[in-house]
């Protein structure tokens, strides 16, 4: 328990250091996308890891959200009602989309979410008095919380920081909880669930509620760092490419996403400076990690760390 | 009045394209349990194939042909090669057609740019058929045709020959069939390959509607889900149905609402999802 402590700390201090060590504006802003992707993963790992759901439609919510505040704003609501307002209809849509997607398990929860999200998307880019279609909306100006400005990468980054790190708190409160072990409980075993009294299906519902506010939050933190929205940031690939960092890393676990997130990012930033197929790649990726990963970077180094030590303590007994 | 008939028209040739590419694909899903999410792409593929071959001066129904079998063999390479190192994980299987999908969109807009690619319909269904003062696209009459036809044939093959039989039976009990001694991971290739080459086929076919363009895929795919979700996977019927369905749907979507579309394309599919999660001719629980 201490150490695990003391590595959160090491890590928290990493994470609050990096716009101190790293002084180039690009790479602070690298980062801050990756936390953007590495809590849209995490949230998305909340239905995938957790609640074995397979959903290819997340991204709409950090669209729905992106959109909506955008909207809002431009409809003449101040920046904190804007916020409020877009997470709380993306989590709306969130909670409709669960009843629709519930209705099926496994492989037809997958489709369903697939085509609710395709619907997003194609809203986005076919309504064009709404959303200006292909062209996408602007964002005006980022918020100011609490008065303070964030609007040079480093305090940028460290607003996304914050806002991550009440998200990856909530979360693993919640994986940590009766109700997490409720949800996975759902997962292995629906029908023993049953059985000894629990409502699977308000388990699953909501969790999907919990996966999509916290992938709005996301959305939120999107707009305000890109200051712009277009059906791009909503398509399938996107999608696609949370539920690979979420695999990449490891389901199973609640970290996983977030390195996912890290690697993903990071290789797609650095080929899309050097190479235009960034797309080939993805679906090599998700291939070949599905063929010879499937469960994931952070299981397979912790099996490999646990082999490991044993070894070591045989190997320095005298 | 002109307008409601042409669309009328328009939607149920349409609708014959669909069926083309959600037939097989319904039938592979209903066999192996996964909706092979590469099929969109299996679709744009035979459209560059096709735009291909009359490029380079092939005539129209070589092409078509050419596209079928093209298809069909990269259909038959995935299923051997990759999906099958997947059994019995029906996760992983689907994950990796979507992996694929990428992979196929991405190399296709590199041979063949971001330019759309026109394909001519064949000069002699060039003219249209005057029918009672309406002039009727004759190419369109022909799809639906070549559509029905199709329709008819996978019937006959399902119904009526052993290994229409076979099949029916593993959508119905895999492990039965397995157990009676029907190959079942043979049919596997076989259902496979055969919604590879429709949608082979179909993307030529549609080629003169639609043109081959990036993104082809992603607008056919959501439509072959949504018409399987109708339909039922695995049902033919469901599948005929369905395709119908939707191309009414989505053609009067677009030219009534054209900001709703794909509302109203929902819409349907949102009732049969409520109120009949199996589809409306389902033999499987998806």
């Amino acid at each position: 328990m201490r150490r695990s402590a003391l590595l959160l700390g090491i890590c928290a201090v990493v994470l609050i250091a990096v716009p101190l060590v790293i002084r180039n504006e690009f790479y602070i802003n690298l980062a801050s996308q990756i936390l953007i992707y590495a809590l849209l993963a995490v949230s998305v790992n909340l239905l995938l890891g957790y609640g074995g759901m397979v959903s290819l439609g997340h991204a709409s919510f950090l669209g729905l959200s992106a959109y909506a505040t955008t909207l809002f704003l431009l409809w003449g609501a101040g920046q904190f009602w804007a916020a409020v307002g877009a997470v709380i209809f993306s989590t709306l849509c969130g909670a409709l989309f669960g009843v629709l997607a519930l209705r099926a398990s496994g492989i037809g929860f997958l489709m369903i979410t697939l085509a609710l999200g395709q619907i997003v998307w194609g809203i986005a880019y076919r309504a064009n008095t709404l959303t200006d279609g292909d062209n996408g909306l602007r964002f005006p100006a980022r918020p100011q919380p609490f008065g303070i400005d964030i609007n040079s990468a480093s305090s940028f980054y460290w607003f996304t920081l914050i806002v991550f790190a009440v998200a990856l708190f909530f979360i693993w409160r919640v994986t940590r909880s009766p109700f997490g072990a409720a949800l996975q409980g759902a997962r292995d075993q629906p029908r023993r669930m049953r059985m000894l009294g629990h409502n699977v299906w308000m388990i699953q519902w909501l969790a999907f509620v919990l996966a999509s506010f916290w992938g709005s939050v996301a959305g939120l933190l999107y707009v305000y760092y890109n200051l712009f929205i277009s059906p791009h940031a909503i398509s399938l690939q996107q999608s696609a490419e949370v539920l690979l960092m979420a695999i990449l890393g490891g389901a199973s676990t609640l970290t996983g996403p977030v390195v996912g997130a890290v690697i993903i990012t990071l290789v797609k930033n650095l080929v899309s400076s050097y190479v235009d197929r960034w797309n080939t790649l993805l679906g090599a990726i998700f291939v070949i990690v599905i063929l010879f990963m499937p469960f994931g970077i952070v299981p397979g180094v912790r099996q490999l760390w646990a082999r490991w030590r044993p070894a070591k303590k045989i190997g320095g007994a005298p | 009045m002109q307008f409601w008939i042409i669309q009328t028209l328009n939607s149920i040739a349409f609708g014959g394209l669909l069926f083309l590419l959600s037939s097989g694909f319904s039938l592979a899903f209903g066999l192996m349990r996964i909706p092979n999410l590469a099929h969109g792409g299996f679709f744009m593929l035979g459209a560059y194939f096709g735009a291909t071959i009359t490029y380079f001066g092939g005539n129209f129904w070589v092409a078509v042909l050419g596209a079928g079998l093209g298809v069909g063999l990269i259909g038959i390479l995935f299923e051997r090669l990759i999906l099958r190192r997947l059994a019995g994980n029906v996760q992983g299987q689907v994950l990796v057609t979507l992996g694929v999908s990428f992979i196929i969109a991405d190399l296709c807009l590199l041979i063949w740019t971001g330019d759309p690619w026109t394909v001519p319909a064949p000069a002699e269904l060039r003219p249209p058929i005057r029918l009672g003062g309406f002039a009727f696209p004759t190419f369109r009459l022909v799809v639906l045709g070549i559509a029905l036809v199709v329709a008819v044939a996978l019937y006959l093959l399902m119904d009526r020959t052993r290994l229409g039989a076979m099949i029916r039976a593993g959508v119905d009990d895999m492990e039965m069939a397995r157990g009676v001694g029907i190959p079942v991971s043979l049919l596997f290739t076989i259902v496979f390959a055969l919604g590879a080459v429709l949608a082979g086929l179909g993307g030529t076919l549609g080629a003169p509607m639609l043109n081959a363009y990036p993104g082809l895929d992603t607008d056919m795919l959501p439509l072959a889900l949504i018409v399987v979700i109708l339909g039922g996977a695995g049902s033919l019927l469901g599948a005929f149905v369905g395709s119908f369905v939707v191309g009414f749907l989505y053609n009067f979507g677009i030219a009534l609402f054209p900001d709703l579309a794909y509302f109203i394309l929902f819409l349907p599919m949102v009732l049969v999802l409520v109120f009949m999660p199996q589809g409306l001719f389902g033999r499987v629980q998806t």
